[in-house]
């Protein structure tokens, strides 16, 4: 013990002063990074606020969405009333109500749970199998055949027959495990969009991992005998991640609005379940005299998927240790 | 990249085949029935009998065959046909009688039964072909002018990160791919066919592009349903194309390349632009089948009636031949075109070998 | 002012008026009605080929390739009622040029016949035993069995004349291969075929050798296809690109909004179509086997009492309802036969809504709500059914609205919606078809063709139930089965007089209905289509095709 004190005494012009405060670790550099692009903060703070206000609006606006008042059918919305007082509007239904009376404000909050839900669920499990095929494909040569054959065979099935056989074969045994309707049907909305949305990220994946594979760093890395595992996850993914986040924030439009086509079909959730999705499809008809009732679902639609977007490239710049720092 | 090319080129045969397959049980298994929109005036009895006259009695192999043999054999010796006695291109060969056969009871030549539609009762391939023009000029000409668009505005919002003209570009796309054609496609009819009266609602099949007039009228028509299309498509490939282009501009080679005194142009456009390629190749080459196999909603929309309205309604009448047929012509293009992406890869990125 | 005019225009010569432009946002399939029962494809075929006689606006035959209807009176139907006989009007010529003989008229008969063609009017023929060609423009039809309605064959826009020396050669399983002649039939209406694209677009001239030289006045036609209702009713109501749309199944104030446009103006015509809840009387539960479930085995646990499907029928406001959904173009009914006159039964009692009766009336069936969560309960089972119907706005707004009467009385109920390729598909294999019936109740429309409803009647015989040995195929939707129905419906088979006919049929439709609530028939449903404000002559037909009168169509300037 003694011996190495004096020797440390010895060279103690090699050795580093006591660090001042501990070393930053590398997530708090990138939260610094991300706090600082304004874009991510206000999609973040968006979707905080869509989130918890589809969460707890019903708390707040108790109104249920399928309480129909034909009495007072076709209100317009309250700010209506500032430039035409006769119209039918008023406190009582902030963002008016449909042709049978229901409350949008309501709707709207009811809709975004299920629209979110359907839409962040199905996202991430078709983001998760099209980006584990995608590298595996990419990374295993003697997977790629198969993979991207399989690819190329979920690709061409026929959506329209295949959701019909999948309603044909699941949903009195989802209805049946899960207990209600609604929640079978989640589960088979959820895996309808997945099961047929993950082609195109997991052949965006893979082109990427086909070329990175390639690059010095990857020899680098293996020539020191780094395990396959290791190499996806260390080294591949982090670069494949700017592909994924565009994959994320167009998948989640997509089940979005899939999930609506969906409920055409008789597969999606029952007809007086609304969904920002169907709000908006039902509403085209009456567009011109009632635009509120497409733009407000539209509107809802596009602004979370926007903020996911502005994440997304938060989070990318905040991930990217070249841009970091800058 | 040719052993390659050829051994992919061989393999795709067996691929097919196998999809051909499961496309054909799919559409057995799922539920549906081509009397579906027959009127419920008809009596189940004779609802039986049209089934059985369109051979829905037939065990499934037997109907798979056929449609096999149709397909692979009939369907192309017609077109061999059609090439020797009728084109201009091959009307001087011999003409040939590929698709004829002797009747056995009257010793006439008839032609060999080619792939039927259940709702028509014509040949699917007439119908296919017909369709091509409006799908091609409408669905084709959106996706030339999307990919036009999309990648100047993916390279400079990349080139010029979180600039006014990139924030606008992002919310722009965004939106647009957010809101679906079925309410773009309306929204637009409403604006320009009603309230301004400038553009038509309704898509003319029938007219024929022989003069200035006429053009200008094909240009009317077709604007609303190329500019629907070509938001969706923009709003992709530039967000693909923006995010790899950022992923590039900050790599090592690219600082060597300025550092060489390369022409600032000649650093983007060659240097990054090329290795940014892969996914907005890889996204482009998932949508070309796309092309041919129209676009179900926004056909349907302003009536263009290409090839997605045909898919479209024979799904609804559950005419299993057209379906079959269509999605395999898509099967063989979705194969093609991702066999042709990877051979992409290989040119863009020498590194890349699949051998 | 354009009702009165009609005939000031009828004169001139044929052509005069140019182009009419037709949008049906279904597109024809085929020009051939025996190959296709689809109502888009017979209305697309009415332009061109013609029946021996058709069904005006008001249901009344009229002659049209026959020089006059054959009726008992005028011995062209026998005694008996075992025969009909035609006479084709002199001087009644093909499109090209040559005449229409009985030949073609005993052709067309066996090609619908074939056994092996699959004619979808197949139905229009059945009990015909012989028919003769008495001379070249006298036919005999010969029935098996005394028919009190023989006008059958040959009548109306399901079974036009086909000329025998086009579709010679296309009898029995040769019917499909004969595209030519499917897509371009030659017949004797106003307007010939130029090109025929299926589901997109048929373009037709005027017929050259139309029997009356002043008609048509438009010289071209043009029958567009695609999109969807409310893009057909823009076309014509708003823009005016076109000059008639068929069927604008929208919501009463979608239209009246479009027709403010001013560009056209929807018109409307009432035949039998009603718009209905169909009551399951057998059990559909999942938990029974597939043998047994939704079969007569297995009788409904809730709705086999009749005073629930009796509470069920007096909570629905039906007036509200056809406000809602269908406007001027509906009006609430409680027959299941809701026209002709004849035999339309006077049941309107249930056209007032009683929630307190209905509640009272559950309470004597036994179903309280014990637990007080609103939905009442009888031995440990919750008063809650399964709505289906198939996917469409005004169907989906209809179930909400019933789902609220319901609860209102203290039924739950769960809305299912299928897509009516699905629905009214009879895939065996299938759970949501609406044969199969798997489910409590459900809503669709259902009419009957022509005017005479005995066969409609006659779905409703036991036995006809769709069960697993006929592969899910029938027509008594509700597994409806009363021995004195069938001794009724027997009964009207026999009788030819047409006073006893109305009153036998009436109870029989009474039977279905507020005898036992096995039907609750809601809104009687109109048909709404859009002419331009330029287009004279239309006259609204729900007994045949709409474009039944097309020769008789003229520009308004």
């Amino acid at each position: 013990m003694t011996d190495q004190t004096s020797e440390m005494e010895v060279f103690g012009a090699l050795q580093d002063k006591e660090p001042s405060k501990p070393p930053r670790s590398q997530w708090r550099d990138v939260w610094d990074q991300f706090r600082k692009h304004k874009g991510a903060l206000f999609g973040g703070g968006f979707l905080l606020f869509i989130t918890l206000g589809v969460l707890f609006g019903p708390y707040l606006w108790d109104l249920a969405p399928t309480k129909l008042d034909i009495r007072n059918k076709d209100w317009r919305p309250v700010y209506t009333l500032l430039w035409d007082s006769d119209v039918k509007a008023g406190w009582a239904h902030p963002f008016g109500t449909d042709q049978l009376g229901r409350d949008i404000l309501s709707q709207m909050i009811h809709g975004g749970r299920v629209s979110m839900a359907v839409g962040w669920a199905a996202m991430v499990l078709s983001l998760l199998i099209g980006t584990a095929v995608g590298v595996a494909a990419g990374y295993f040569k003697r997977a790629d055949f198969i993979l991207m054959r399989l690819t190329d065979l979920v690709l061409s099935l026929p959506i329209l027959p295949l959701v019909l056989l999948a309603v044909t074969l699941f949903r009195q045994p989802l209805t049946k495990f899960f207990g209600s309707p609604e929640s079978g049907m989640f589960v088979l909305i959820v895996s309808v969009i997945a099961l047929t949305s993950w082609m195109q990220t997991a052949r965006i994946v893979r082109g990427d991992i086909l070329a990175l594979k390639e690059r010095e760093f990857i020899l680098a890395a293996r020539s020191i005998g780094t395990t396959d595992g290791k190499i996806i996850r260390r080294h591949l993914l982090p670069n494949v991640i700017s592909p994924i986040m565009v994959s994320a924030t167009l998948g989640l439009a997509t089940a979005i609005i899939t999930e609506s086509a969906l409920s055409f079909l008789g597969v999606g959730f029952p007809s007086d379940f609304p969904t920002w999705g169907k709000l908006l499809s039902d509403a085209v008809n009456r567009m011109q005299e009632f635009p509120e009732r497409v733009l407000l679902p539209g509107f809802l639609i596009s602004m979370t998927v926007l903020s996911v977007n502005y994440l997304g490239d938060g989070l990318r710049d905040a991930l990217d240790p070249r841009i970091r720092g800058r | 990249m040719l052993n390659f090319t050829i051994r992919r080129l061989i393999l795709s045969i067996p691929t097919l085949l196998f999809i051909s397959l499961v496309i054909f049980m799919l559409l057995q298994l799922a539920p549906g029935d081509p009397m579906a929109q027959v009127p419920l005036t008809v009596p189940p009895e004779v609802k039986q009998k049209m089934r059985e006259a369109l051979g829905l009695g037939a065990p499934i192999h037997v109907q798979y065959f056929k449609w096999l043999y149709q397909f692979f054999v009939v369907e192309p010796s017609v077109f061999i046909d059609f090439l020797t006695n009728k084109s201009f291109l091959f009307g001087w060969l011999p003409d040939t009688h590929f698709s004829m056969t002797i009747d056995s009871v009257t010793g006439e030549l008839v032609q060999k039964q080619r792939v039927i539609s259940w709702q028509t009762r014509s040949p699917v391939m007439d119908i296919v072909m017909q369709r091509m023009p409006q799908t091609l000029w409408v669905v084709g000409l959106s996706y030339v002018v999307g990919i036009l668009i999309a990648i100047p505005i993916g390279i400079y919002s990349a080139y010029r990160h979180y600039s006014l003209f990139d924030q606008a570009g992002t919310f722009v796309t965004m939106v647009g791919f957010s809101i679906p054609p079925f309410f773009t496609g309306p929204l637009l009819i409403v604006i320009f066919s009603v309230s301004l009266g400038w553009l038509p609602s309704i898509y003319d099949t029938t007219l024929i592009v022989d003069s200035w007039a006429t053009f200008k009228i094909q240009l009317m028509q077709m604007i609303m349903p190329v500019m629907v299309l070509a938001l969706q498509t923009t709003a992709q490939i530039s967000r693909y194309m923006r995010s790899a282009m950022l992923d590039n501009l900050n790599q090592d080679y690219v600082r060597t390349a300025r550092a060489k005194g390369l022409k600032e142009s000649v650093v983007i456009m060659v240097h990054v632009l090329r290795n940014s390629m892969i996914p907005v190749v890889t996204v482009i080459a998932l949508g070309m089948p796309a092309i041919f196999g129209g676009a179900i909603i926004t056909e349907n929309v302003f009536k263009v009636n290409g090839i997605g309205q045909l898919l479209l309604t024979a799904l609804f009448a559950n005419d299993l031949p057209m379906v079959m047929t269509l999605t395999f012509i898509f099967a063989i293009l979705i194969v093609l075109f991702n066999l042709i992406a990877d051979i992409l890869y290989g040119v863009l990125d020498p590194r890349i070998r699949y051998d | 002012m354009t009702a009165l005019a009609p005939m000031a225009f009828a004169d001139g010569e044929r052509g005069r008026d140019g182009q009419l432009n037709i949008i049906y946002w279904q597109a024809p399939s085929i020009m051939n009605p025996f190959l296709s029962g689809g109502t888009k494809d017979l209305e697309a075929a009415s332009l061109v080929l013609e029946p021996l006689g058709r069904y005006d606006e008001k249901g009344a035959l009229v002659p049209y390739l026959a020089e006059e209807i054959p009726t008992v009176e005028n011995g062209g139907v026998s005694e008996d009622l075992t025969s009909i006989t035609w006479k084709i009007a002199e001087g009644m010529v093909w499109s090209d040029g040559t005449p229409v003989t009985s030949a073609d008229v005993k052709f067309t008969a066996e090609y619908c016949m074939h056994p092996e063609g699959g004619c979808a009017q197949a139905s229009k023929f059945g009990g015909v035993k012989e028919i003769e060609e008495v001379d070249a423009r006298t036919i005999k039809v010969t029935f098996e069995n005394a028919m009190p309605n023989p006008y059958q064959p040959f009548m109306g826009a399901q079974s036009p004349i086909l000329q025998k020396a086009q579709f010679a050669n296309c009898l029995g399983a040769k019917a499909p291969e004969c595209t030519e002649a499917n897509f371009n039939p030659i017949g004797t209406g106003p307007f010939v075929v130029k090109d025929f694209r299926p589901n997109d677009v048929v373009q037709l001239v005027a017929n050259e050798n139309f029997r009356d030289a002043s008609k048509p006045a438009f010289s071209t036609l043009t029958l567009k296809g695609g999109g969807d209702a409310a893009a057909a009713g823009r076309a014509v109501l708003e823009t005016g690109e076109f000059d008639y749309a068929w069927n604008l199944q929208l919501a009463p104030d979608v239209i009246a909004k479009m027709a403010e446009a001013g560009k056209g103006v929807p018109v409307s015509a009432f035949g039998t179509l009603v718009e209905r809840i169909e009551i399951n009387l057998t059990n559909p539960s999942s938990d029974l086997p597939p043998e047994t479930r939704a079969t007569l085995a297995e009788p409904h646990p809730i709705l086999s009492d009749f005073k629930v499907r009796k509470a069920l029928s007096m909570a629905i406001d039906r007036a509200l309802l056809t406000e809602v959904g269908y406007g001027q173009a509906g009006r609430a009914t409680c027959n299941f036969v809701p026209a002709p006159a004849l035999y339309a039964s006077d049941n309107t009692e249930c056209l007032t809504q009683d929630i307190e009766g209905a509640k009272a009336l559950l309470e004597e069936a036994g179903w309280t709500d014990t637990d007080g969560d609103g939905v009442r309960d009888k031995d440990g089972m919750k008063l809650a059914l399964l709505f289906q119907s198939s996917t469409n706005a005004v169907r989906q707004d209809f179930q909400a609205l019933i789902k609220d009467f319901w609860q209102q009385i203290g039924v739950e109920t769960e809305l299912r919606n299928i897509d009516g390729s699905v629905f009214f598909g009879g895939d065996p294999g299938s759970p949501d078809t609406f044969q199969k019936f798997y489910a409590d109740v459900e809503m669709y429309a259902n009419n009957f063709d022509g005017t005479d409803p005995q066969a409609y009647l006659g779905s409703r015989r036991c036995g006809a139930e769709p069960k697993p040995a006929s592969q899910w195929q029938g027509e008594n939707i509700n597994r409806f089965c009363d021995p004195a129905y069938d001794a009724l419906l027997d009964e009207l088979g026999r009788t030819g007089e047409l006073e006893k006919r109305g009153e036998i049929a009436r109870k029989l439709n009474d039977m279905l209905t507020k005898d036992t609530m096995t039907i609750l028939p809601l809104v009687d449903r109109g048909r709404v289509s859009g002419r331009s404000v330029t287009l004279g002559g239309v006259v609204l037909n729900v007994w045949d095709s709409e474009l039944w009168n097309v020769a008789d169509w003229y520009r308004v300037n």
